[in-house]
């Protein structure tokens, strides 16, 4: 099989698998839900990341928002329940890329740690805004409205959240084909260099940051409403982990890559599960060591492992 | 907002405002100054700077419950985090130094957030602090009041700070660490084991972290998530000041220092850590703007 | 013989050093003019100030009778000003055809370019300016794998690439093995005689500036020396004191 149909024999294997995922393991349907997100999450923090080489801790930020702007439209908006989440979600992103296209060009003319250490702030500054305004609930957070079909929700946003990671991977990999992805390449590599060439660098910056924003956006309502109660610091805002996360998925699997992310994702998740389900009580401190195991022994992810095995099968260097 | 007015009708409030500032400040000025240390020699940041200033503190009030007075419990704080820095640093850090500052983020990042959980798991979630039961000088009336374990806790920061500008000015191993921060390898082929070097930067750092903290526990107060706050301080005071700058990590202290408690005040408490936070985004989109009009990048 | 660039009375300090004293030069459209001065002469930092890398402290410097001394980096770039770097400089991580594919001229970009595919003639052309320089074989590898010599000449391609005005030479034979040289000045001449590109080279092989330049400027600390061609350089006094040694 040429290479191009084994990727579409691959998404076509994992487009069947999904789809029934929810009636072969009901059970997990909110864990496997929780996958989708991360798989998202790892996809738009490697836009920036690992392909432009501007790390981002503090990306939950648009998360937040994008899950805060969907709860008040479903709470004040008056529509009915499936009109009000679309209408919040769409809201949501509107928001979170407005937030990027305007804190952008000052954020992005940070250079490196600058840049991760001041998202860092905002997503923290974002968590104790949040916990202080009483028209989101402010520490006590929020609930949104109880989906109508009782023991569905799950399934529902389950499917939401499938969609969204996919239409994420999608759209990625378009990008990455264009001069875009040629562009927040050569601006990882070498901004200097990119400058000096007459590249739009503060364009490129902006948008990368911008399509991260929308589909972060897009992707929190969903999760608000899936797990039915939205707290400031620990699901909106959740820096911490979350916002940690991102970075480690993206590591794990292999910075700058397509699929990278989406296996960093599907590992890191699963390994949180099972601390979460055999060393309760003690699954945080797991994960804080996992992230120092991954950083200081396995940086180059997965992808970067079986590039130096496999070099013509996996190694960059072709032009797509 | 009302607050503001409040403020100007009553000057002394402002003075409290600013001296409670100024006294706290010299704490963070201090931390500040360890973060700068490891930065400077090390080429790496410390995320986890908060974490040990925390744990600083939790060795004073475990050592108060055994009746060990909090004042003298300081010192034993430095020594026990010198100790753990050591450790920390021949486990984990030695692998972060010679890498990108990225892995040496993310790294710390990790390890703080293993010593957060660490420390909730051990010492519980709830807000601890010491009791040095030494009262209050007043002055106006009344109005105006000046705890004395504050008045101490910064007189302290100053002289741990002046004890460590003088032992990296003067003592053999101090001039060995300067010698490295200006250039590893040089230092290497002149015969100083940068090893050695870094492990005693970084306990240095973790000991002026634990005495920091054990002043916290005495004039505020510990739980197991202040870490975080901490660093992002020290990193913006860094920022501020400059990484070879003592008397502007001093001033940039004092500053962060009013202008929290001014925050605090006018905005109401629940925000004074929000303003914090984006009082450090402010700070470097302002200096990053700065140094573009003169075509350079904060490197 | 319209004049392209004209840098008049540039001066440039760096706290208490004087990099450049009123040095004013000028290159006239499809001429190839050298740089030449021994280390430390101001040099490289003429060519910074030109491309806007710092601004200067006082002077003029106007490419086709505009002022580019308040321009940014990019903003001059785009104007048709390309320069490569002494030390060399090209995207590691992406191969030496998507190196090339990223240098096309970036003015007429719009917003929506940025999300368009590479025509075929882009491609072509690419392939073409990497056949020119010798590297059309290497057009799959990742530039960082490539040697230092090869990466001069792909950043040469690279900059020929971006369809440049003017394009200023930072050292374009240092370190390129001896043998390989004589293709170096080759290209950079065809580069001249064929697209019309104009160029400002600084050299420290004489027998490279001697060939490949028509106007030669010296400098020597900050200052300008002396000026004229290849023949009356030579046997300038002073210029022999200052840099070239007696014969």
């Amino acid at each position: 099989m040429s290479p191009r149909a084994r990727t579409a024999a691959l998404c076509g294997a994992i487009l069947a698998v999904a789809l029934a995922a929810p009636w072969i393991a009901p059970a997990i349907v909110v864990q496997m839900a929780f996958l989708w997100l991360m798989i998202l999450f790892a996809l738009t923090w490697d836009v920036c990341g690992g392909q432009m080489g501007y790390n981002s801790f503090g990306n939950v930020v648009f998360f937040g928002i994008g899950m805060y702007v969907c709860a008040v439209i479903q709470r004040d908006a008056g529509l009915g329940y499936f009109t009000a989440v679309f209408a919040g979600m769409g809201a949501g992103a509107v928001a979170c890329t407005a937030f990027a296209a305007l804190l952008g060009p000052a954020m992005l003319g940070l250079r490196g740690p600058y840049f991760a250490i001041g998202t860092l702030g905002l997503g923290v500054a974002a968590a104790d805004l949040a916990a202080a305004t009483e028209y989101i609930g402010a520490g006590s957070g929020m609930a949104p409205p109880v989906y109508p079909g009782g023991a569905g929700s799950a399934r529902f946003y389950y499917y939401v959240l499938m969609a969204l990671a996919m239409l994420a991977w999608l759209v990625l990999r378009w990008l990455y084909s264009r001069r875009f992805g040629l562009a927040v390449n050569a601006i990882r590599d070498d901004e200097d260099k990119a400058e000096a060439m007459g590249l739009h660098t503060t364009r490129y910056k902006a948008v990368a940051w911008c399509v991260a924003a929308f589909f972060l956006g897009l992707a929190g309502g969903p999760t608000g409403n899936l797990v039915g109660f939205i707290d400031p610091r620990e699901l909106a805002f959740a820096g911490p982990t979350f916002g940690v996360w991102m970075v480690l998925m993206a590591m794990l699997g292999g910075r700058g890559t397509i699929w990278g992310p989406v296996i960093g994702a599907a590992i890191f998740h699963v390994t949180q599960e099972l601390f979460w389900t055999y060393l309760l009580g003690w699954q945080r401190v797991a994960m804080g060591l996992l992230i120092v195991l991954i950083v200081l022994f396995f940086p180059k992810g997965v992808m970067g492992w079986l590039a130096e095995r496999w070099p013509r099968r996996f190694a960059r260097g072709a032009v797509r | 907002m009302s607050n503001i007015t409040l403020l100007f009708d009553t000057p002394v409030l402002a003075l409290q405002l600013l001296a409670d500032g100024i006294l706290v400040g010299a704490i963070f000025a201090l931390v500040a100054y360890g973060m700068a240390l490891v930065w400077g020699v090390m080429k790496m940041i410390n995320i986890a700077q908060g974490e040990l200033v925390m744990l600083g503190g939790y060795v004073v009030i475990e050592l108060a419950k055994v009746g060990l007075h909090p004042l003298a419990g300081v010192p034993v704080a430095a020594v026990v985090l010198f100790v753990f820095g050591w450790i920390l640093y021949r486990l984990v850090i030695f692998r972060v130094v010679d890498r990108d500052l990225f892995i040496s983020l993310l790294a710390t990042f990790g390890l703080s957030i293993l010593i957060q959980q660490l420390a909730n798991g051990i010492f519980g979630s709830d807000v601890q602090s010491v009791d040095a039961s030494l009262g209050t000088l007043l002055f106006f009336g009344g109005m105006l009041t000046l705890a004395k374990v504050k008045l101490i806790a910064f007189a302290a920061a100053l002289v741990v700070g002046s004890v460590l500008f003088a032992f990296l000015r003067y003592s053999r191993l101090g001039q060995a660490i300067r010698a490295t921060a200006q250039d590893a390898r040089a230092a290497r082929v002149l015969g100083i084991d940068t090893g050695r070097v870094y492990a005693a930067t970084f306990a240095i750092n973790a000991a002026i972290c634990g005495a920091a903290g054990g002043l916290v526990a005495m004039t505020w107060i510990i739980h197991p998530y202040l870490g975080l706050t901490y660093t992002l301080r020290s990193f913006m005071i860094v920022i501020a000041a400059g990484l070879g700058n003592v008397a502007g990590v001093l001033g940039a202290g004092a500053g962060l220092g009013v202008a929290e408690n001014l925050a605090g005040f006018v905005f109401g408490t629940e925000y004074q850590t929000a303003c914090v936070f984006l009082l450090l985004v402010a700070i470097l989109v302002a200096r990053s703007t700065l140094l573009r009009r003169g075509r350079r990048y904060l490197q | 013989m319209s004049v392209l660039l004209e840098v008049s009375g540039v001066r440039k300090a760096f706290g208490g050093v004087v990099a450049n004293d009123d040095v004013s030069i000028e290159v006239t459209a499809g001429a190839i003019v050298g740089l030449i001065g021994p280390n430390g002469s101001g040099k490289t930092t003429l060519f910074n100030s030109i491309v806007g890398y710092h601004p200067i402290d006082a002077g003029s410097i106007r490419f086709e009778g505009r002022e580019l001394s308040r321009l940014r980096v990019p903003e001059i770039a785009r104007l048709g000003l390309v320069r490569t770097f002494q030390q060399t400089r090209v995207y590691g991580e992406m191969s030496a055809l998507s190196n090339m594919l990223i240098s096309i001229p970036a003015a007429r970009a719009g917003f929506a370019s940025m999300f368009a595919g590479f025509a075929r003639e882009t491609v072509e052309r690419a392939e073409a300016l990497l056949e020119f320089v010798g590297l059309a074989e290497k057009r799959h590898l990742l530039a960082g794998d490539l040697s230092f010599g090869q990466q001069k000449l792909l950043e040469l391609a690279m900059a020929l690439m971006a369809e440049p005005r003017l394009l200023l030479l930072d050292e374009p034979t240092a370190g390129i093995n001896p043998t390989l040289i004589n293709g170096v000045i080759e290209r950079l001449r065809r580069a001249n005689a064929e697209m019309g590109v104009t160029l400002l080279v600084i050299e420290h092989n004489m027998r490279v500036m001697m060939g490949l330049a028509q106007r030669i400027y010296c400098l020597a600390h900050g200052q300008l020396l002396a000026q004229g061609t290849p023949a009356e350089i030579m046997n300038d006094a002073r210029v022999i004191d200052a840099y070239l040694g007696a014969h």
